[in-house]
């Protein structure tokens, strides 16, 4: 894989460099340049040259603050108040109750003692889900990498069949795979053909959390394929010369070399992949809508819904269950930057 | 000399090792895994309704083959019968009457016959049914979702390109006081999901009354600290001494970054501009919460919506799908290299 020949910095700049719009820009382009260069130059008059990167900055941090960092704020504000109104002004302050009322559990181990039971269902759901796809994800993802790593022919082509789900949308693939999962599907034409039993794959508890799980690691994959293929091809060659000589077994070079020099990497893919396994929400919930009942049901699904979509819309609860689900991202997040830091230097 | 060598030695005299043999096996049976579905998906969608509901499924969009007879208004189906005595004949179905069929020969209307349905088989031919895809675009609000989803994903993109390489260029080329501070809170962006956040950016979109309309849908995600990152990486790789001689012949601040660094940084604005018409036109939670009117439904969230109710109407939901990731089908095919590179260099998606 050539990794920068098309985004490598232009090394002959020269040409667009004059200041003059280029001749065969878009007369629109021209116009929007015209119409921009007076007012821009008057306000650099006016506020001075060092006061100009300020201007540069200041819509992408007002996006920032309108849409992440207030909304972080009034997350916090939303889960220590209650009642259903949308505006935290009209919000009676109740402290810790949203939080006690997610936590309050006979025992945490059984979600049918939580009266909130729906929450820890969903915990448990994302636990479960999260554990095998990781395992599901990084070893397939790996494989595969190795493989295409290997010299083949038409890599480039292999390399894109594996890649292409990953730009496919969730309602996509999980069309896709509801029309080959159910009851009339491909699937179950091909088991019956081959002398199987008909299968409910979607409306049967264990089957639709694997089929969850399978069809998540079907779309991105190929996402964490590319990183360690990347990974791989970064691993110099002389120390594979070196092993060759040696007549080192191939199983050996592999445990030995290939995976501790890629261990960066498997790094960044398992926390990458588990941040994204935690919140998943979109595939599960078009392909089973959280069931049957409530077995593929994922707390950002649980989030969602206690706030969107319940005939009661509870604002504080889903606040409450989102900064439970921020804190374990931020941890999550935090131990990525460890490993990080710890492979830099 | 690299792994490919050691793990595969192919081009050793010896011939093939076992492990070339296991990675093309792994590798054709990925083809299949991986593109086997929406090859699936493509070709039921050609489907008619009738030969949907078939079990088990033909591999290909087959429809029953007519025929017009002489002496009857309609086109007749056409059907393989098995006669009484062994031969078989194709003969095209007047009427049903209970287990018996009413048959005429195509090529001698006057001869009929009476046949028992179960020693008949439908003729059948290789037909597309292009109205699977003709008739959402009229019956459904179909196409004003495709227009809302292509308005989301031009006007989004467009802000974010340029809101986004106004702060890279900012935190790339000026030393300024809380440039730090500003870095981090780029870096601090990255950390917060909309998942995390969605009751109170819905709060925050309702005060600014944008619920329902489309701005809801773009204006949150438009900064991202992804786009500011790809971008500052570029744009740090830039000759100073452009800028510098720039700044002699008098150019201002701004004609600086939109006529110089601009056209400079158009490879990685290219890389930016596919992820972010691929984020624009698959996001789906956060359109989901805050698009409840059916008018103002983007094409994700029209086609989760016609998955609730078209259950038993999947000739035009596979259509649908298919008219759905045809643009980013298209967008792949002809700017893969640009997706691969970005994301292996950028380690984001």
């Amino acid at each position: 894989m050539t990794l920068t020949s098309k985004t490598s910095p232009a090394t002959s700049p020269a040409p667009a460099a004059s200041l003059a719009p280029s001749r065969g820009a878009n007369p629109v382009l021209k116009l929007v340049t015209r119409i921009l260069d007076w007012p821009m130059a008057g306000l650099q008059r006016l506020i001075g040259e060092r006061r100009m990167p300020y201007v540069f900055l200041l819509p992408n941090l007002v996006f920032f603050g309108l849409f992440v960092f207030v909304p972080i704020a009034i997350n916090f504000v939303y889960s220590v108040t209650g009642g259903p109104a949308l505006f935290p002004s009209e919000r009676p302050y109740v402290g810790a109750d949203q939080y006690s009322y997610l936590f309050d559990c006979g025992s945490y181990v059984d979600p049918n003692t939580c009266r909130e039971d729906h929450f820890w269902r969903g915990v448990y759901n994302t636990l479960f889900f999260s554990f095998f796809q990781v395992v599901a994800m990084v070893g397939l993802s790996l494989l595969t990498a190795v493989v295409l790593n290997m010299k083949i022919r038409g890599r480039g082509f292999f390399r894109a069949v594996y890649f292409f789900p990953v730009l496919l949308s969730p309602v996509v693939v999980a069309l896709i795979w509801k029309w080959i999962l159910q009851r009339d599907g491909l699937l179950n034409a091909a088991i019956m053909g081959l002398g199987g039993e008909r299968t409910l794959f979607l409306t049967e508890p264990g089957w639709a959390m694997f089929w969850a799980i399978f069809v998540s690691v079907w779309a991105h994959m190929g996402f964490y394929t590319l990183i360690l293929l990347a990974g791989l091809q970064a691993i110099p060659s002389d120390i594979y010369e070196a092993a060759e000589m040696d007549a080192t077994p191939r199983w050996r070079v592999f445990w030995r070399l290939t995976l501790p020099l890629l261990w960066p990497n498997l790094i960044v893919v398992i926390v990458l992949s588990l941040i994204r396994a935690v919140q998943t929400f979109d595939e599960v919930f078009v392909l089973t809508g959280g069931g049957p009942g409530t077995s593929t049901l994922m707390v950002v699904q649980y989030i969602y819904e206690t706030a969107f979509s319940n005939q009661v819309q509870n604002f504080g609860l889903a606040a409450a269950a989102s900064v439970v689900l921020g804190i374990v991202l931020f941890a999550l997040t935090l131990a990525q930057l460890a490993f990080t830091q710890r492979k830099s230097s | 000399m690299n792994i490919a060598h050691l793990v595969t030695a192919r081009r050793n005299p010896k011939g093939w090792h076992w492990t070339d043999i296991a990675a093309y096996t792994y590798l054709v049976l990925g083809v299949v895994l991986m593109f086997g579905p929406v090859l699936w998906l493509v070709l039921s969608s050609f489907k008619t309704q009738a030969s949907l509901l078939e079990f088990p499924p033909s591999l290909l969009p087959l429809s029953q083959k007519e025929v017009v007879v002489t002496g009857y208004p309609q086109p007749l189906p056409l059907f393989t019968v098995t006669m009484e005595d062994g031969t078989k004949r194709e003969l095209a179905q007047v009427r049903r009457i209970g287990i018996q069929a009413q048959m005429v020969d195509p090529a001698n209307p006057s001869q009929q016959f009476r046949v028992a349905i179960d020693k008949r088989t439908p003729v059948r031919q290789f037909s597309l049914a292009t109205e699977n895809y003709s008739e959402p675009l009229q019956r459904f609000a179909f196409p004003r979702f495709l227009a809302n989803s292509v308005f989301v994903t031009v006007v989004a993109t467009l802000i974010t390109l340029l809101i986004n390489s106004m702060a890279a260029y900012a935190l790339s080329i000026y030393e300024f006081k809380g440039k730090n501070a500003a870095m981090l809170m780029v870096i601090g962006t990255l950390m917060i999901p909309i998942t995390i956040i969605l009751v109170p950016v819905y709060l925050v979109v309702t005060k600014l009354g944008l619920v329902n309309s489309l701005w809801a849908v773009i204006l949150p995600g438009a900064a991202t600290p992804t786009g500011v990152f790809l971008l500052r990486q570029y744009m740090l790789t830039l000759p100073r001494d452009l800028i510098e001689a720039a700044r002699m012949d008098k150019a201002s601040e701004w004609q600086i970054y939109w006529r110089i660094v601009m056209p400079l940084t158009l490879p990685a604005l290219a890389v930016l501009t596919i992820f972010s018409i691929m984020w624009r036109w698959n996001e789906f939670l956060w359109p989901l919460a805050v698009l409840t009117k059916t008018e103002s439904y983007t094409l994700q969230i029209g086609l989760n919506a016609f998955q609730g109710e078209l259950q038993t109407q999947w000739q035009y939901l596979l259509a649908m799908t298919v008219m759905t990731l045809t643009p980013v089908a298209l967008v792949f095919v002809f700017l893969q290299r640009f997706i691969t590179t970005g994301i292996a260099n950028t380690g984001m998606k």
